[in-house]
């Protein structure tokens, strides 16, 4: 691939205006909530984008892009199945926890419905697994510009890297946030053209069907019915509740990298709103992803032409492939804001929860705001230099998606367990939190023991992480009720607005119907199924 | 729709309606070989209006809610 002047004018644009943003909101980070939670008030058109941003980082765009010429359409359900439901719910029945009482951060919900000791396991685990995504995203980035521009690997993680530093370093949240939305436009009109070109390519939607490798590819729900069929060699009980449940609303509803954008919306209806505006751009990204993945495999069944023997070069090699100087720099810039977005959600989630939920609580407490805020920006900074660090251990794993979910299902499946039962049944105990959670983790570490060993064996990775979640889920969910059960209620007095029963229902009466985060979600459904349908 | 003093809408609207003329100037003087790629479709104006379109709009919203507040 071979760039021009044009191609560089446009990236540099590029990095002038997210660092402008930056600079721009410099002066208004006077207090830690202004650098955290953006001082709640942030519009939820604005919040819906950067949560949807948040979640498109490279990996996750370059990833299903090439897990859809692996596996075909059956890559949809990450969105259709997994993620529609997911934030719908927690639109509509969570976000009024999160909001309403006032938290800021994830953890510390955890410490008001359970106890320190629950709070501080999920602030370390989600620490260490926010620094661990992170450094997976660079990797990926900096792969990418290393194969296809012979950009050297090291100068373009740490370049990059540091344009992600010093804009959340000088605008907190808020810069990470303004810069998402900018960063979702460039990400829709940098791969739109791809989709419009690939399918002329192929000769329209039968064109491509006609010219896939296999009539699994085409179809997202024909042919899950048992493991042996599909491509991914997983049947329906291990995809419906293994992704579609507990993965799904273990990341959406529980992972702090996407609930802070909904931390900071002005009020609660912006704030049940967040995921339901991010849900609208996500169901259709498919187009964007899938469908290069899918042109890919159909130009080049055999990945010897474009793809070089490595489904990971899907998104890359189409872009080499039909884009011309000037729409390339455009689709380059697209895959750094996708990066840079990814990235930014893992460090200000990160720095939040080290600076609140570790640092204020366990190493330094009782100092003037002033010093956490300080504390916030060297979080960053220090998020960013170990994220590069860890670029260079993943360097070792060669399959990068399943790697990825594989710490999902170690920490954000049974976190969905403890907040499923905390948040819906008012006599989970104090203590059954902070078991249940631990002994989740470590069914997740047995699990992933077995399978490393071969004792327990699967048709492919992702089976073996989707059964993993389950187990961590279930073990979580069941540990968490025995130890209920032999433990002191909490007096219900303390668990106004931590839990259903007792918190009073948000009155979104006066609303209009459109802004109801109700039948905004059962809107959201309705068209989601439809797309189900006609991708059968 | 000001929060915190800037309004995103302002810089989305500059970005865009800047790539939207990059495009489209180069797409009208650049070689029309490099269009082979995209199946012969002159691709840089097309998406380049379309670019330059967004902006434009994200940029008068911005405007228009910058003189209201006044």
């Amino acid at each position: 691939m071979h760039l021009h002047f044009v191609d560089y004018a446009i990236i540099v644009i590029y990095f002038v205006f997210v660092l402008g943003i930056g600079f721009a909101l410099r002066g208004r980070m006077k207090t830690s909530d202004d650098f955290f939670l953006s001082g709640r008030s942030i519009p939820g058109w604005i919040t819906g984008l950067a949560f949807m941003s948040a979640n498109l980082g490279a990996l996750e765009v370059m990833g299903h892009a090439a897990n859809a010429a692996k596996y075909g359409m059956f890559v949809n359900h990450f969105y259709w199945l997994a993620a529609m439901p997911a934030m719908c719910f927690v639109g509509v029945f969570m976000m009024p926890f999160y909001y309403g009482s006032k938290v800021r951060s994830v953890p510390e919900y955890l410490r008001k419905r359970y106890d320190e000791k629950t709070r501080t396991l999920n602030a370390l685990s989600f620490a260490l697994m926010t620094l661990l995504v992170s450094g997976i995203d660079l990797y990926a980035m900096a792969i990418l510009f290393q194969r296809l521009l012979n950009w050297p690997f090291t100068a373009c993680v740490v370049a990059s890297a540091a344009v992600v530093a010093i804009y959340i370093y000088l605008g907190g949240l808020t810069s990470s946030i303004y810069n998402e939305v900018l960063q979702f436009f460039l990400i829709v009109f940098g791969f739109l053209p791809l989709a419009i070109l690939g399918l002329k390519a192929v000769g329209g939607f039968a064109g491509l069907t006609a010219k896939l490798p296999n009539p699994g590819y085409a179809h997202t729900w024909k042919y899950i019915w048992h493991a042996s069929q599909n491509p991914m060699g997983i049947n329906w009980f291990g995809t419906i509740f293994g992704l579609g449940f507990v993965l799904s609303f273990g990341y959406w509803c529980t992972d702090f990298l996407v609930v802070q954008r909904g931390l900071a919306a002005r009020d609660m209806p912006s704030a049940q709103r967040t995921p339901l505006i991010a849900a609208v751009p996500k169901m259709f990204f498919p187009l964007m992803v899938v469908l290069p993945g899918l042109v890919a495999i159909a130009l080049d069944p055999h990945l010897t032409k474009y793809l070089n023997g490595r489904y990971d070069n899907a998104l890359p090699a189409m872009l080499g492939k039909f884009y011309p100087s000037g729409l390339l720099g455009i689709g380059l810039t697209a895959l750094l804001a996708s990066f840079m977005s990814g990235m930014a959600g893992n460090v200000t989630a990160f720095n939040t929860v080290w600076t609140f939920d570790i640092y204020q609580t366990h190493v330094n407490p009782g100092k003037p705001d002033r010093h956490y805020l300080n504390m916030g920006r060297f979080a960053t900074v220090f998020a960013v230099a170990v994220g590069i660090a860890t670029a260079f251990i993943v360097l070792r794993f060669n399959n990068l998606m399943d790697y990825l979910q594989l710490l999902f299902a170690f920490f954000n499946a049974p976190l969905f367990g403890t907040f499923l039962l905390g948040m819906f049944w008012k006599r989970t105990s104090a203590h059954s939190g902070f078991w249940g959670l631990l002994c989740g983790i470590l069914a997740a570490a047995t699990h992933y023991t077995l399978y490393h060993y071969h004792v327990i064996l699967y048709p492919s990775d992702m089976a073996a992480n989707f059964y993993q979640a389950i187990w961590a889920f279930s073990v979580c969910v069941v540990v968490t009720l025995v130890v209920t059960m032999f433990t002191e209620p909490r007096k219900e007095e303390e668990l106004v607005g931590l839990v259903y029963s007792l918190t009073p229902k948000p009155r979104n009466q006066d609303l209009p119907w459109y802004e109801r985060p109700g039948i905004l979600a059962i809107c959201i459904l309705a068209l989601c199924a439809v797309l189900n349908i006609i991708f059968w | 729709m000001k929060t915190m003093g800037l309004d995103i809408r302002l810089p989305i609207g500059i970005i865009f309606t800047i790539y939207g003329a990059i495009l489209i100037i180069y797409g009208a003087v650049a070689d029309p070989a490099i269009f082979v790629n995209s199946l012969g479709v002159n691709i840089d104006i097309w998406w380049g209006a379309a670019m330059l379109i967004f902006g434009l709009v994200m940029g008068t919203l911005a405007f228009k809610a910058s003189h209201r507040k006044v």
